[in-house]
């Protein structure tokens, strides 16, 4: 197992910089979750670190070696694609022998091996089996299987879980967490679903076109969001922001989460109730103040619950706000 | 910078291999190019018949002329044009019939297209030939194009186009007013034009490159296609090496021409029927 | 029926009767023609009936036997040269380095090249009067009396102008293939540790299969079908080293070419040959080819 570092890289496609000066350092055995929305290049993080791209700037290093001229084949990345990359002319077992019999592994070896790494999956009866004939959650198992029965220094997974449906992806980011554990191993995770990023990850990086925005633990990362950007993408509904001088004196931006506003009592924000959501434990309101401004709030059931149309006033405690400068979206102290 | 450079050797060693085969393939390509182009003394001196020096129109003409290769191309054009036509017609109406019509012996018929594409040429050909001849179709233009106006091909490619068209649309346009004839017209057909398109295209190529069809239902030189005729200069000229290639590229180069501008849908054609899963 | 499920019908025999005629005429009726004409000998006004033996006289016939030999050697040259060729170019140009569009278009470009004008390209490289390999490759076979006149080489060179011909059509089709592979199957491959030669028969051969399958039923097809290559570089010569069966039956040289019951009866058998020749590739060759998902 080993670590993976990104000194300064920069990707550049023609004239589109994908990513842009990055700086990261993934430790041992860590679980670390590249979040961001479609286009952030976060999977071209994750193709460099795998060597299917090359950095335009910038070492990637992945243990004590400096990657950047050696060949995916040798720098022991394994990689779990978003589409699984079956062979579908293999049967299960030929398919996580694949990467033994690629590197001359010997037969007996290589049944071997295959055969744990499904059992560690549950794969065991389907060896025989062409990927066709496996449901969409079986086959992502056997991209893991073929994955792990190399084991490598690091794994690389691309959205793994966004072929799933809602319900097998609970199932499996569970698996996965305690894949995590077992295999004591450095994992590197895309995904654009937020919900992933704070189950599973040891540390989140939030990127935006192509910049790193924050990376830290994930309630670290919710808790005290760097900019309005990992503000506003961790978290829903979103987090409300409130410009300069409604919520409190000052000109910097006020966000508050949904969960952190107070709708009784006397608040510096009028505003009226336009929807209300009941979710059965909890109700959003919808609120639109006089500016215009939308909020959301969530009020729990046991709560007074306003109607529709009713006029509220919204406040928050000084310390669930977050202060961002204006200009630069930037958190600022305190 | 050890990866890059494995890189770039690999690139060029790409290149290289390209290159060469690449000359390969073009090579009887050139080699016709250059005889035409020359006059025949220079078709014997080796290398110098190869290099792009003393090139002259003059063989072409020449061939043009003896070989009355203008009059070949006309029956050609004619007679793939009228093929194609036909083709796209017969299987524009039987593909329409089979997507979205319902009649009893559906199944059966679709079989009976399908068995059509079992039996080769080599065994129709012959009677056919009997049966032009009984019609006094010889030396027509009847002949050469009549047999060919109906293919069960064209009929599986636009069908099978016709068959992703959802269903709504033609149950919407019924709504509207739009019997089958004007649905076809209106609605299916444009819709299908990439695929009409390159089997049109597909169905040229097939129609003027034909040879053993032609070469058994003409005599009179008046019908005779420009493949029959490059065979009868080839017969009368073979001394004159220089003539029958100039004859070659004259039939030659308009099919070029058409593949160099319409390559994408060409290969769209060919392509339909073989890459499926 | 209803009025308008009648109407339907009558519209429906409207649309395929013009198909169903032609293909009647020119596709049916000569089959059975042939099949009757088959027992038969002589020309279409002068016929003298012998019976069905006639088929079995014809298949156990030297000349036949020798024509199936002769046609069986032809594909068996040209089918599998061809397939290995045009996947080869194929995946050569599979790359997007700068420029391989033209590359591409000149491996196509025999697609355009018809019997007749492929066949007399290479009868200008074959003469040994005009002498443009014969100079060019130190091989005596080029020389007089020439390639095409030597009973051991000529089957070879026709099978170089049907191979070259075809190739355009196979790289066609192959590189259309090659571009429906997905990508992360080769990344896939390449991380997990296979080089080259490893993607290649475990992930793009496999891939390729049923489209392998149908290229080489259709070159086997048309290596049947040949005609115009024999009829204008060897006339099915020397002596009959280069008479397939479809040349036995129509070429200027045949023995048998004013003979339409004799005629009538080898086309009937290579019909028939045919057929079971492409059930038996398919159901052979299909087994062995994965349809993927």
């Amino acid at each position: 197992m080993a670590g993976v570092r990104l000194n300064n890289v920069t990707k550049q496609f023609g004239d589109v910089t994908a990513v842009d000066s990055l700086l990261l350092d993934i430790g041992d055995q860590e679980f670390l979750v590249l979040l961001g929305p479609s286009g952030c290049g976060k999977s071209t993080v994750l193709r460099m670190i795998a060597g299917l791209e090359q950095p335009t700037e910038g070492e990637i290093w992945i243990g004590e070696r400096c990657v950047n001229d050696i060949a995916p084949r040798d720098r022991d990345v394994a990689m779990v694609f978003q589409s699984y990359a079956l062979y579908p002319h293999k049967s299960v077992q030929a398919n996580i022998e694949f990467p033994l019999k690629a590197r001359g592994v010997p037969k007996g070896e290589r049944a071997n091996a295959a055969r744990e790494a499904a059992a560690i999956l549950g794969l065991v009866d389907f060896l025989h089996r062409k990927p066709a004939a496996l449901s969409g959650g079986q086959r992502q198992r056997v991209a893991l299987a073929r994955a792990i029965v190399r084991q490598p220094e690091v794994f690389a997974m691309d959205e793994p879980l966004s072929n799933l449906d809602a319900k097998l992806r609970g199932e499996t980011r569970a698996e996965l967490i305690s894949l995590h554990q077992r295999l004591e191993a450095t994992i590197v995770y895309v995904t654009h679903d937020q919900v992933e990023a704070m189950t599973m990850g040891t540390r989140v990086a939030v990127l935006d076109k192509g910049l790193l925005q924050q990376v830290g633990p994930p309630q670290e990362v919710y808790d005290r969001p760097a900019n309005t950007f990992v503000a506003q993408f961790l978290g829903a509904p979103a987090m409300n922001m409130f410009p300069p001088g409604l919520l409190e004196p000052g000109n910097h931006l006020v966000g508050v989460r949904p969960e952190h506003l107070t709708i009784d009592g006397v608040g510096p924000v009028a505003a009226r109730v336009t929807l209300v959501e009941s979710l059965g434990h909890e109700a959003l309101l919808t609120c639109v103040t006089a500016g215009e401004l939308t909020v959301i709030a969530r009020i729990p059931s046991d709560e007074a619950q306003p109607k529709e149309g009713d006029a509220v006033f919204l406040d928050a405690p000084l310390h669930r706000r977050h202060r961002f400068d204006v200009v630069t979206g930037r958190r600022v102290a305190p | 910078m050890a990866l890059e450079a494995r890189g770039t050797t690999r690139r060029v060693l790409r290149y290289v291999v390209l290159v060469l085969v690449a000359a390969l393939v073009l090579f009887p390509i050139y080699a016709t190019l250059m005889a035409g182009f020359k006059p025949g003394t220079k078709v014997l001196d080796h290398p110098e018949s190869l290099l792009p020096v003393d090139l002259t129109l003059d063989t072409i003409r020449d061939a043009w002329d003896t070989g009355n290769l203008g009059r070949y191309l006309v029956n050609s054009f004619v007679m793939s044009v009228a093929i194609t036509i036909g083709q796209v017609i017969t299987s524009l109406l039987a593909a329409y019939a089979f997507a979205f019509l319902r009649f009893p012996l559906r199944n059966t018929l679709f079989l009976v297209f399908l068995a059509t594409l079992l039996v080769p040429a080599e065994a129709t050909i012959l009677i056919n030939r009997e049966t032009i001849q009984t019609w006094g179709w010889i030396d027509s233009y009847q002949a050469l194009i009549v047999p060919f106006v109906a293919t069960a091909f064209g009929t599986f490619l636009i069908r099978q186009v016709f068959l992703t068209l959802p269903t709504d649309l033609r149950e919407a346009a019924s709504l509207d007013g739009l019997g089958h004839l004007a649905f076809l017209r209106e609605v299916a057909a444009p819709l299908a034009r990439p695929t009409i398109a390159a089997f049109a295209l597909f169905s040229f190529l097939a129609a003027y490159n034909q040879y053993l069809w032609p070469l058994v239902v003409t005599n009179d030189p008046d019908y005779r296609t420009v493949q029959i005729g490059l065979k009868s200069l080839a017969a009368a000229n073979l001394d004159q090496i220089n003539l029958v290639m100039a004859g070659t590229v004259i039939a030659f180069v308009p099919i070029l021409v058409i593949l160099l501008i319409f390559q994408r849908q060409l290969i769209r054609g060919l392509t339909a029927g073989a890459v499926k899963g | 029926m209803s009025r308008s499920r009648a109407r339907e019908v009558l519209l429906a025999l409207a649309l395929l009767a013009p198909s169903l005629i032609l293909f009647g005429v020119f596709i049916f009726y000569p089959l059975g023609r042939a099949v009757y004409l088959g027992r038969y000998r002589g020309t279409s006004d002068n016929l003298r009936y012998v019976g069905w033996e006639q088929f079995r006289n014809v298949w156990e016939s030297n000349e036949f036997h020798d024509a199936m030999i002769t046609t069986v050697q032809f594909a068996l040259i040209t089918v599998p040269i061809g397939l290995v060729l045009g996947v080869g170019l194929a995946v050569l140009a599979d790359s997007y380095i700068r420029g391989i569009g033209i590359f591409r278009t000149i491996f196509s470009s025999t697609v355009a090249t018809s019997v007749a004008v492929a066949s007399l390209m290479w009868l200008l490289l074959f003469q040994p009067s005009v002498g443009i390999l014969a100079d060019a490759l130190p091989f005596d076979v080029f020389t007089e009396p020439g390639v095409l006149n030597d009973e051991d080489t000529a089957l070879w060179a026709v099978s170089v102008t049907t191979i070259w011909s075809n190739l355009g059509f196979t790289f066609i089709i192959v590189t259309a293939a090659l571009q429906s592979i997905p990508v992360d199957l080769y990344e896939s491959s390449a991380l997990d540790g296979a080089r080259s030669w490893m993607r290649f028969t475990n992930v793009t051969v496999p891939m390729l299969g049923p489209t392998l399958l149908f290229v080489t039923v259709v070159l086997t097809i048309r290596a049947f079908q040949a005609f115009g290559e024999f009829d204008l570089l060897t006339g099915g010569g020397p002596g009959n080293a280069t008479t397939t069966m479809t040349y036995l039956i129509y070429g200027n040289n045949s023995l048998i070419r004013n003979d339409l019951g004799l005629q009538s009866a080898s086309a009937v058998l290579l019909f028939l040959f045919l057929l079971v020749l492409s059930i038996v590739q398919f159901r052979g060759l299909e087994r062995r080819v994965h349809y993927g998902a």
